[in-house]
């Protein structure tokens, strides 16, 4: 059975991925292309159809995410704007890293194994975090902290306090009370586009860490943030391979049609959730998501293309394992909140 | 007009691109409407009322 061209058991199936996917995005504001692309390379998509789709993908959630976290006073335009300027700077160095690279014909292996280690590298240092911090909440900021405005000195990350010390001028005041010299902000900017450049990645798992970790503002915010910048990295890539025809229509729809109301719960749920409960979840997907790219490296270098059926498996469990346990906590949060009192009315 | 040409594979791009908008802003407008009509009875029915 098709609508619109389309068999009906794809559109379910891209419209439950989607659903998942948009989760992730609205609660960290991260895992879009780093979902979709491999599973739709696995689905046996080509390779130009699967970037530029999960691309476009991407760009439509960014939008539906981002609209969400504004109407929760989560987006700080001033340092995205900021952020876009820096990380454009970034990628474009890091592109000509990246070409210096495939001119000396080791491209493939540095980008592969630096994407491994950066992915592990992060997801260690969250985890560990969390795992230190564990129930005294001293991991990080709990994720309702942009709704009290001001930002505790205690919830600031060490690096990010000894960054916000540094006074050059001009000074910037960031949502959540927080000061930072706007050097600091094109450097941290600069350096994650470097990075994103150099891997050809969206970046949402690097910026989103370094927003918090960094510049020290507040884990919603730095989601919110993140997005805005994705709307804008997102649109213009996938224009430029629309331009082409590479984007299918038909695989973005349904993708979007369950990822907008994925993110809807995904952001509602970063003012339910504590992120000290979840932040480990995070990291162990970043670790799982390391071993994924491992493994599909592995596999293309002794020439077994199943390993990129492990590897995609193992990047949809760690994503169905966190989204999970998103959704699972935010219930949880709701039954100890208990009945609300009279004449209150739900979000 | 003006002597600039567009070439068909800008205005197909931008004609997709623009529809991937128009299908987000719909959704978010659509659900948000969702949420309004079901969301207390939803979350109701969490809190275990």
């Amino acid at each position: 059975m098709e609508l619109f061209g389309i068999a009906l058991s794809m559109l379910a199936m891209f419209s439950g991925f989607g659903l998942l996917i948009g989760l992730l995005f609205g609660f960290f504001g991260m895992g879009g292309s780093f979902l979709v692309t491999p599973a739709l390379l696995v689905m046996g998509y080509e390779t130009d159809v699967a970037v530029a789709s999960g691309l476009a993908f991407v760009f439509g959630t960014s939008v539906i995410a981002t609209l969400k976290h504004r109407d929760l006073g989560q987006v700080d335009y001033k340092l995205g704007v900021l952020m876009i300027a820096g990380t454009t700077a970034g990628i474009e160095v890091g592109k000509m890293g990246l070409h210096w690279l495939q001119d000396i014909g080791l491209a493939n292996t540095v980008v592969s194994v630096s994407y491994v280690f950066l992915l592990g590298a992060i997801g260690l240092f969250i985890t560990y975090n969390a795992v230190k911090g564990g129930d005294d909440d001293d991991g990080g900021v709990s994720h309702d902290a942009a709704d009290d405005g001001e930002l505790d000195a205690d919830d600031i990350p060490d690096i990010a306090k000894k960054i916000q010390s540094y006074r050059v001028p001009p000074m910037m005041k960031l949502r959540g009370g927080v000061r930072v010299s706007l050097w600091m902000i094109l450097a941290v900017a600069f350096l994650t586009g470097l990075l994103s450049g150099f891997l050809g990645v969206g970046g949402g798992f690097i910026r989103m860490p370094a927003l918090f970790y960094l510049i020290g503002v507040p884990v919603p915010v730095a989601v919110g943030t993140d997005l805005f910048e994705i709307v804008f990295s997102g649109g213009i890539g996938s224009f430029l391979y629309a331009i082409d025809g590479a984007v299918d229509l038909a695989i973005v729809a349904p993708l979007l049609a369950g990822s907008a109301l994925g993110a809807r719960m995904g952001a509602a749920a970063t003012s339910l959730v504590e992120e000290s409960e979840i932040k480990v979840y995070f990291g162990v997907m970043l670790l799982l998501g390391a071993i994924a790219v491992a493994v599909r490296e592995i596999g293309g270098v002794i020439e077994m293309p199943v390993l990129d059926v492990v590897s995609l498996a193992i990047i949809v469990g760690a994503a169905m394992l966190v989204s999970g346990a998103v959704v699972v906590s935010s219930i949880r949060e709701l039954r100890a909140q208990g009945p609300r009192p009279t004449g209150q009315t739900a979000d | 007009m003006f002597g600039i040409e567009v070439s068909q594979g800008v205005i197909d791009g931008a004609t997709l691109i623009g529809l991937v908008l128009v299908e987000a802003i719909v959704l978010y407008f659509g659900y948000g409407l969702l949420e309004k009509v079901l969301g207390p009875t939803v979350t109701d029915v969490l809190r275990g009322e």
